[in-house]
């Protein structure tokens, strides 16, 4: 079957899943990020790429960092930033999400980014546009969060150089997490050897290992020896039902101390998308720690989401 | 057709450079072949300013065309460009659209004092106004070709011509 976020010749025309992307792509991408790295340090930190193109940034559910990440990528690319957001506005009265993204086009859109609370959005909205508009997926449903995917990448990279002699270890609530499937497709297919998903039974979903990882329902044996550490977010607005008995209880069993992380390797990064629960999934004094990468993840995300947009606008 | 040697032009440009550079002059070579070029020369002259490369994908004027160059590098300016005497230094120089783009470029580093331009080779054929001040040798190439400096695995210059890519 064709992947609909490729174009004939193998290009990107979109960004919507890491699922089923080539290595090559993968690290295109992460190559292309570390580029724009120097155009923040410089005195005019912009590049004239996407100069006299409209990106607009349509956001069904709520989001901070993504959105804003988002919007100065954009911006450091030239082109002209529309945010919108949804959750007031529109849809509210009642307008589908094709006809949002068909007024918008009627604007001159030349590219979405999409977050929406439902899986397959972003997929719905790329069959929907014109050829030459692009869409980017900054997350749907339980589904993919692929640039967070790729942010991760890059900060694993940017630490630890070499993937095929790592082991990484993703903590917590995988069964709500459209970072970790992110992560996990983007490591499994830059060769990392050794993946492990930690949590209760509760949190994991059923069939995690067809993925190509490992299962751990104890920290202690989960974190030994690995190099990273990847901490997910406790989603208490996706949880439907008693899933756990509360987040003392968690942070009992999976929060990350600094006890836990002495298991792991000494050079060992932490990581976490964002945004952190203190005392729930991660202690303070580990996410302030020497060990903790979680600030220049953010950082790292802005050349990266320049990247995915300067190559797809090119394509 | 005959190609002229690579690396007597090389030495002819590093003497017409010496003239008019100061130790406190930045070279700046265009990658890929303009970097290896300003790395040969800035050890030739033993220029004390450390040298700069620009990479020119993200300015390219026909990035809507043929988009982003697929293996970009990071462009380094190890130096204040604001007030300096720099040298862009390229391989062939052409059209004239890669040295707009690179001094498009150097302004989002600052302002420099003076620009000056030094090519291998310029093959003619101009689309902007643009000269070059040292020049190793001018060569007519039939259009359609692609001339560039290329090195060997002893890092000894040559210049390779070969078919142009067709557009996309």
């Amino acid at each position: 079957m064709r992947n609909p976020q490729l174009n004939g010749d193998g290009t990107l025309q979109h960004l919507l899943t890491i699922e089923g992307l080539p290595r090559e792509v993968l690290v295109h991408i992460l190559d292309t990020a570390a580029s724009f790295i120097g155009v923040t340090k410089r005195e005019v930190k912009k590049v004239p790429l996407l100069r006299g193109k409209s990106v607009f940034n349509l956001f069904f559910e709520a989001s901070t960092r993504t959105r804003t990440t988002f919007e100065i990528a954009a911006k450091r690319l030239s082109a002209d930033v529309i945010n919108l957001n949804i959750v007031v506005s529109s849809s509210t009265k009642g307008e589908t999400l094709l006809d949002t993204v068909d007024n918008l086009s009627a604007m001159y859109a030349d590219m979405f980014v999409v977050r929406h609370s439902s899986s397959g959005a972003a997929h719905l909205i790329a069959n929907h546009v014109a050829s030459h508009v692009h869409v980017i997926n900054a997350g749907d449903g339980r589904h993919a969060h692929p640039t967070q995917g790729l942010l991760d990448i890059y900060t694993i990279r940017h630490y630890k150089k070499d993937f095929t002699r790592l082991s990484v270890a993703i903590v917590g609530d995988v069964l709500h997490s459209r970072v970790a499937r992110s992560l996990i497709h983007a490591l499994t297919t830059l060769g990392t050897p050794d993946v492990r998903v930690i949590g209760p039974r509760t949190l994991l979903p059923t069939g995690v290992e067809q993925l190509g990882v490992s299962v751990h329902h104890d920290m202690r044996e989960g974190l030994a020896g690995c190099d990273v550490v990847v901490m997910l977010r406790l989603q208490n607005e996706r949880m439907k039902g008693p899933l756990l008995p509360s987040a003392q209880e968690f942070f009992k069993s999976y929060g990350l101390t600094p006890q836990k992380l002495a298991l792991a390797k000494p050079d060992a990064i932490v990581m976490h998308p964002g945004p952190m629960n203190r005392g729930v999934e991660i202690d303070s004094s580990v996410a302030d720690g020497p060990h903790s990468v979680i600030l220049p993840q953010v950082t790292f995300g802005i050349a990266v989401r320049m990247a995915v947009m300067s190559i797809l606008a090119g394509n | 057709m005959d190609l002229p040697d690579a690396e007597a032009l090389c030495e002819e440009l590093a003497r017409k450079l010496r003239a008019g550079v100061t130790d406190s002059t930045g070279l700046v070579g265009i990658r890929t072949g303009g970097a290896w070029l300003a790395e040969r020369l800035h050890r030739e002259l033993k220029l004390s300013t450390p040298m700069g490369a620009l990479d020119i994908s993200f300015y390219r004027d026909d990035f809507d065309a043929a988009g982003l160059h697929h293996q970009v590098k990071p462009s380094q300016i190890p130096f204040d460009v604001n007030g300096r005497h720099i040298v862009v230094i390229d391989d062939v120089l052409y059209t004239g659209r890669t040295v707009r783009a690179a001094m498009n470029e150097l302004f989002d580093y600052g302002r420099p004092g003076k620009i000056e331009l030094a090519a291998l080779v310029d093959r003619g054929e101009r689309q902007l106004p643009i000269a070059a001040q040292y020049v190793g040798a001018t060569l007519s190439v039939p259009a359609g070709k692609l001339l560039r400096l290329a090195r060997d695995e002893r890092g000894k210059f040559f210049l390779r011509l070969s078919d142009a890519k067709p557009a996309a």
